[in-house]
């Protein structure tokens, strides 16, 4: 099936004046492409829990969204600290975030928690100094 | 409840408001200060209570579709927030109760709490 990029680009780590930039974008882009709101809605809530979890903890990376006629595909990729508990970083609660980004209403570790729930099937690979990949698929309710 | 009787009972003071928003029904709130609490538990086109006042509590609303915010304990939000609510025509309310208080009054004038969704 035929796929379409239409979404590709970098974050910057600790750029908290942009985020959430390009999940504002996504949603806007798949309004365009009349995809039910239930979908964007779920879309939009895992793409924002990824974009922010690249701006807080990792050293920066690349959020990819395509689209087929069935369903959005998300990618975070990025270049590093790796997650060293793949497991335990997907319990609710559980968090390595500073007082600093507690403070800003994040790092309650429901993140990942949340992009597990909103998906229809989630990807996780994880190399400690390396990378974090995340691939998050939403089929479309037609 | 319309807006502009929740506006008028917890006398609260505008920061931003959208007009267009006046007569808007609201059956909902949530209350948090957590934004992942909010992206995981609260429904679409309602209202949230909450002691954050940077920009990504507008991303959060943004996201799931929150029209209005209403920041308590007599907190302003910064410039920046105020920049990206008028961009997405999300209104602005502040009060100087703090968040118990808030809730409590809005559940007494009959407003519900949200319940958690799961989208299968």
């Amino acid at each position: 099936m035929k796929r379409k990029k239409i979404i590709d680009r970098q974050i910057e780590r600790r750029d908290f004046a942009s985020g959430g930039e390009v999940s504002s974008k996504l949603k806007k882009l798949l309004r365009k492409l009349g995809v039910n709101n239930k979908d964007i809605r779920r879309t939009s809530i895992i793409t924002y829990e990824l974009e922010m979890n690249l701006i807080i903890h990792s050293e920066g990376g690349r959020l990819k969204a395509f689209v087929t006629p069935k369903s959005i595909t998300i990618f975070s990729e990025d270049k590093g600290p790796g997650i060293e508990n793949v497991d335990k970083a997907f319990e609710p609660g559980y968090s390595t975030a500073s007082d600093e980004i507690r403070e800003m209403g994040f790092g309650a570790g429901m993140g990942l928690n949340n992009v597990k729930r909103f998906s229809d099937d989630l990807e996780v690979e994880s190399e400690v100094g390396e990378y974090t990949k995340l691939k998050a698929t939403i089929n479309l309710n037609q | 409840m319309k807006l502009k009787d929740i506006i008028d009972k917890l006398e609260l003071e505008g920061v931003h408001e959208n007009k267009e928003l006046l007569e808007l029904d609201i059956k909902k709130a949530c209350g948090a200060d957590l934004m992942s609490d909010v992206l995981a538990f609260s429904d679409a086109k309602t209202m949230l209570i909450t002691g954050l006042t940077n920009p990504q509590v507008i991303r959060t609303a943004e996201m799931i579709g929150i029209k209005v915010i209403i920041f308590v304990r007599g907190k302003s939000p910064v410039e920046d927030t105020v920049k990206l609510a008028k961009e997405n025509n999300i209104s602005l309310y502040q009060t100087e109760k703090p968040m118990f208080q808030t809730c409590g009054i809005l559940y007494n004038l009959g407003l519900k709490p949200e319940k958690m969704v799961k989208i299968e």
